[in-house]
């Protein structure tokens, strides 16, 4: 018989263990953390930055439903490309002024590429031109020094 | 010949050139097509660009063109818009009296709005006229669409014949929609 109240509390202890681990894994995301990366489709801007607009607050109002349904940061993303296509992920469009997004890091990295190998390319030609005072300059020194040394007879 | 400019200058001037290109393509994409006001301020209607897009309620899509020789008062609402509650008994009542014996309808376009909301309102005011979904607002841009509510008024061959940009009261109804269905088929 006194067994019966210890397998009881085994029991409860059992049950309750995955209801916390649920309730510590939830909620996944916060809204200040999904805001930060959608648009409000309306307003044409970051959500976050979006405060006061009608259709941002009901934006934020989807997003918290999702988020107090434990959805994942991408989970709620996908809901809201769903219902608001592509466009809501704060990612710029591959067309019209949009595409710069893309080309400005290519085109920088190949202007930056361009330079630095017009000045290792110009550095090189330096060397070779024979500026070097430890290499070619060195000779034409000590002969001078020799002739000035000649010129006192000490 | 003499040489101005090193490769280097060339190709940096090229990428600068090709941003300022990229800048201007965008300000021009970017701006509203304001081809039907423009159209309609000089009294000559415009064909009513066709699309498809989903049944809000659920379950397969419709097309402008289903109601070809209809008149139809075209609106854009979205659930979070405060002026299309105002509206809405308005274009219900209307609906009731155009679709009573075919002549006409009004068709609802929800707009950037979150489905099961726009469905919500929907119910609220017990509209019964056709709605259809456009979640991303790509109708929207064919008919330069830039505030909410906005409504196109659309004769039985299809062409824009008003416009009104704002919640429509019963004088524009009136005055914009009545005449149409009077009109001889």
């Amino acid at each position: 018989m006194r067994r019966v109240p210890a397998l009881l509390a085994a029991l409860m202890l059992g049950l309750a263990a995955p209801a916390t681990a649920l309730a510590q894994d939830c909620p996944k995301t916060t809204l200040g953390a999904v805001e930060d990366e959608v648009m409000c489709p309306v307003c044409g801007t970051p959500l976050g930055l979006a405060t006061e607009a009608p259709q941002a607050i009901r934006e934020r109002e989807f997003i918290q439903r999702l988020v107090d349904s434990c959805a994942t940061k991408d989970q709620v993303k996908a809901r809201l490309a769903a219902e608001f296509g592509d466009e809501v992920l704060a990612l710029p469009k591959p067309e019209g002024f949009d595409l710069a997004a893309y080309l400005i890091p290519g085109l920088a990295v190949l202007l930056g590429g361009g330079a630095v190998g017009a000045a290792a390319l110009r550095w090189r030609r330096v060397r070779r031109g024979g500026e070097d005072p430890d290499t070619d300059g060195a000779p034409a020194g000590s002969e001078r020094l020799q002739r000035d040394l000649d010129r006192y007879e000490l | 010949m003499k040489r101005f400019l090193s490769p280097f200058a060339v190709a940096a001037m090229i990428g600068v050139l090709a941003l300022v290109g990229l800048l201007v393509y965008g300000l021009v994409q970017s701006t509203p097509d304001r081809g039907i006001e423009e159209a309609l301020a000089r009294g000559e209607p415009k064909q009513a660009p066709d699309f498809s897009a989903p049944n809000l309620s659920g379950g397969g899509r419709s097309s402008l063109s289903d109601y070809r020789g209809k008149v139809v008062v075209l609106n854009f609402w979205a659930s979070w818009c405060e002026p299309c509650r105002d509206e809405s008994p308005l274009l219900n009542r209307w609906h009731a009296k155009v679709s009573r014996d075919g002549r006409g309808t009004v068709l609802g376009v929800d707009v950037l709005d979150v489905s099961d909301d726009a469905r919500e309102f929907v119910r609220e005011f017990g509209l019964d006229y056709p709605m259809l979904r456009d979640g991303e607002g790509e109708v929207l841009g064919r008919y330069g669409v830039v505030a909410y509510p906005e409504t196109f008024v659309i004769d039985r061959r299809g062409r824009i014949v008003a416009s009104r940009r704002g919640p429509v009261d019963e004088k524009f109804m009136r005055d914009e929609v009545q005449p149409l269905l009077e009109a001889p088929a």
